[in-house]
């Protein structure tokens, strides 16, 4: 595992404290988990995502992730509804250890109301609780 | 109490150890137990036996059974006859694998992860499925476990269940899901003995659909149709058995669309003993595999390149995902299921085929000789070794006079199904022979 200092926290997404990331793009949202999360679960086999259409409250479980250790459930940082998943996770999950706000994002969602995106932790924030 | 000869401690070692944890008496180890959860009674059970008394009173609980070689059992409903090759019991019998529970760990038990994954290859071949798993408790929860599995995998709330699947699988299933929010729904059995799909047509909230072929009375069920049936749905189709050998000659769950079979593999080399023991088979699509229940061995290579086997996608099990796990079955049936392999691999696909055909001339014979007979057989669907046979009123009187001759007419199904008084299920396996049912015949005809 990585130092804090060597792993990514980018300052145009959200973070929850349960590790997931939102991005605001346009009317939709992207989430994914943080480098952080992936670092900690190490190689990353398969992510299980919910269904186009299903709609989720705030803190409501997603979808799961499974590394070759453990597997950890995925929570919707905002409520909304899911309109798109990442299909190309079923192949390649690892792309979530590689790009994790990148390639790796997980699922974009239509938010039901845009303003919780404020309500999450920004990046010295979501550091903060990672340092305790 | 006196003491009993297997417990090894002597009154000297009882206090060393006593000593050593600082207690006085055994009495003091349950001390931190508050008196309210303790039995202040004694148990009401019997004063140990000696030996000699003890094998006196088992003889005496077997000789009231009726069992084969005795008597003549024409009764399967769930648990059937079949000769069991010398090699398996042999082999069985090895310490290496009698001896041994359950024992998982890649670096001690090569032997054993092989025997398994050997074992849940053969069930995959014989079921027509991708996957297959260590094994379950039994056929029923097997079957309960199937359902769960298919809620899990639909995220639907309800299943519906052919009430031609084993009375007492469908019990167990019952008490599955009476603690949850999960409905099942019952599907009747048609005039043919098979399953009435009609009412299917109208369920979109399913989340699964079991039958089981060949059904408890013995018939083979149209299971390509509920999988043309339920295509559009979400339903998974879950295939559930209690006779595996009928896909000797019949086809197997996979060939007609399950997405997950189940069944009670008793009939591959497993002795009927008293209702059991028992082994849940279990096997599923690949891309469901995720969401099966229970142990998966699977073979990989070590560091030095060579062929290996270990326990794989464990992350669905409750020593990883806790409550999560898909179940809270976190063994298997591993005796029974290498009883299985052993039997499987000793007959092998040709001698299985022969087999299963034997089964069926048999089962065809006293048929049609039934039939001649001037009895009825309600159902008109193809059968495998059972099938349903209506008797005149009054029968249970004849069923009496042949026990007494010491043959057994098959199981009454009143019991299960109050709507089919006089009607019989009877079962002939390879181990019947062609006298047996003349005799069998003639004796019912008197």
């Amino acid at each position: 595992m990585k130092e804090l200092n060597e792993l990514k926290f980018p300052d145009d997404v959200r973070y929850a404290e349960s590790h997931e990331w939102a991005r605001s793009e346009g009317d939709r949202v992207k989430v994914g988990i943080s480098d952080y999360a992936q670092d900690q679960l190490g190689d990353i086999v398969f992510v299980e995502l919910p269904e186009v259409g299903d709609t989720l409250d705030k803190g409501e479980e997603f979808g799961t992730v499974e590394s070759v250790k453990a597997v950890s459930e995925l929570y919707m940082p905002l409520a909304g509804e899911v309109v798109a998943i990442n299909e190309t996770l079923e192949d390649a999950p690892e792309k979530v250890n590689n790009t994790p706000y990148g390639d790796g994002w997980m699922i974009e969602i239509k938010a039901e109301n845009p303003s919780e995106l404020d309500g999450l932790l920004d990046n010295d924030a979501y550091l903060g609780t990672l340092k305790g | 109490m006196t003491r009993m000869r297997y417990l090894p401690h002597t009154p000297e070692d009882i206090a060393a150890m006593l000593k050593a944890v600082r207690i006085d008496s055994l009495e003091g180890l349950f001390a931190h137990i508050p008196d309210d959860c303790r039995r202040q009674e004694a148990l009401n059970i019997p004063e140990n036996l000696t030996e000699w008394e003890l094998n006196d009173h088992m003889d005496t609980l077997a000789g009231s059974m009726a069992v084969s070689p005795d008597y003549k059992v024409f009764m399967g409903a769930g648990s059937y006859e079949h000769h069991i090759p010398s090699a398996v019991s042999f082999l069985l019998g090895r310490s290496e694998f009698v001896t041994a529970y359950t024992p998982y760990q890649p670096e001690v038990s090569q032997g054993t992860l092989q025997a398994i994954y050997e074992y849940q290859t053969l069930t995959s071949r014989l079921l027509g499925m991708e996957v297959a798993n260590a094994s379950q408790y039994d056929g029923a929860s097997s079957l309960a476990e199937a359902m769960l599995m298919a809620i899990r995998v639909s995220r639907k709330k309800a299943v519906a269940i052919s009430r031609a699947v084993h009375p007492l699988y469908r019990r167990v299933l019952e008490t599955y899901f009476e603690p949850t929010d999960l409905e099942i729904r019952e599907l009747p059995y048609l005039g043919d003995g098979t399953t009435d799909l009609s009412s299917l047509n109208d369920m979109d909230d399913l989340g699964g659909v079991a039958v089981q072929s060949p059904n408890f009375f013995g018939c083979l069920e149209n299971v390509a149709d509920i999988k043309q049936t339920i295509e559009n749905k979400k339903a998974l189709l879950v295939v559930c058995f209690s006779e595996p050998l009928a896909y000797g000659i019949y086809k197997n769950p996979g060939e007609c669309g399950a997405d997950i079979a189940c069944g009670e593999g008793q009939s591959l080399g497993i002795p009927r003993m008293f209702g059991g023991p028992a082994l849940g088979m279990f096997a599923s699509k690949m891309k469901y595999v995720r969401n099966m229940p229970g142990r998966l061995v699977g073979e990989t290579v070590d560091l030095d390149g060579r062929r290996g086997h270990v326990l794989t996608l464990s992350t669905r099990e409750q020593h990883i995902r806790r409550e999560k796990a898909t179940s809270n079955i976190c063994t298997n049936n591993s005796l029974c299921a290498l009883a299985a392999v052993m039997y499987m691999a000793a007959l092998g696909g040709t001698g299985f085929k022969k087999l299963a055909q034997l089964n069926y001339d048999k089962a065809e014979y006293l048929k049609n000789a039934l039939t001649r007979g001037g009895f009825k057989l309600p159902f008109s669907r193809a059968t495998f070794n059972e099938f349903v046979v209506e008797f005149p009123a009054g029968f249970s009187k004849t069923y009496q006079r042949l026990l007494k001759k010491k043959m057994i007419a098959g199981l009454p199904l009143v019991d299960f199904y109050p709507e089919l008084k006089n009607h019989y299920l009877l079962c002939a396996t390879e181990t019947i022979t062609k006298a047996d049912i003349d005799t069998l015949v003639q004796e019912i005809k008197k």
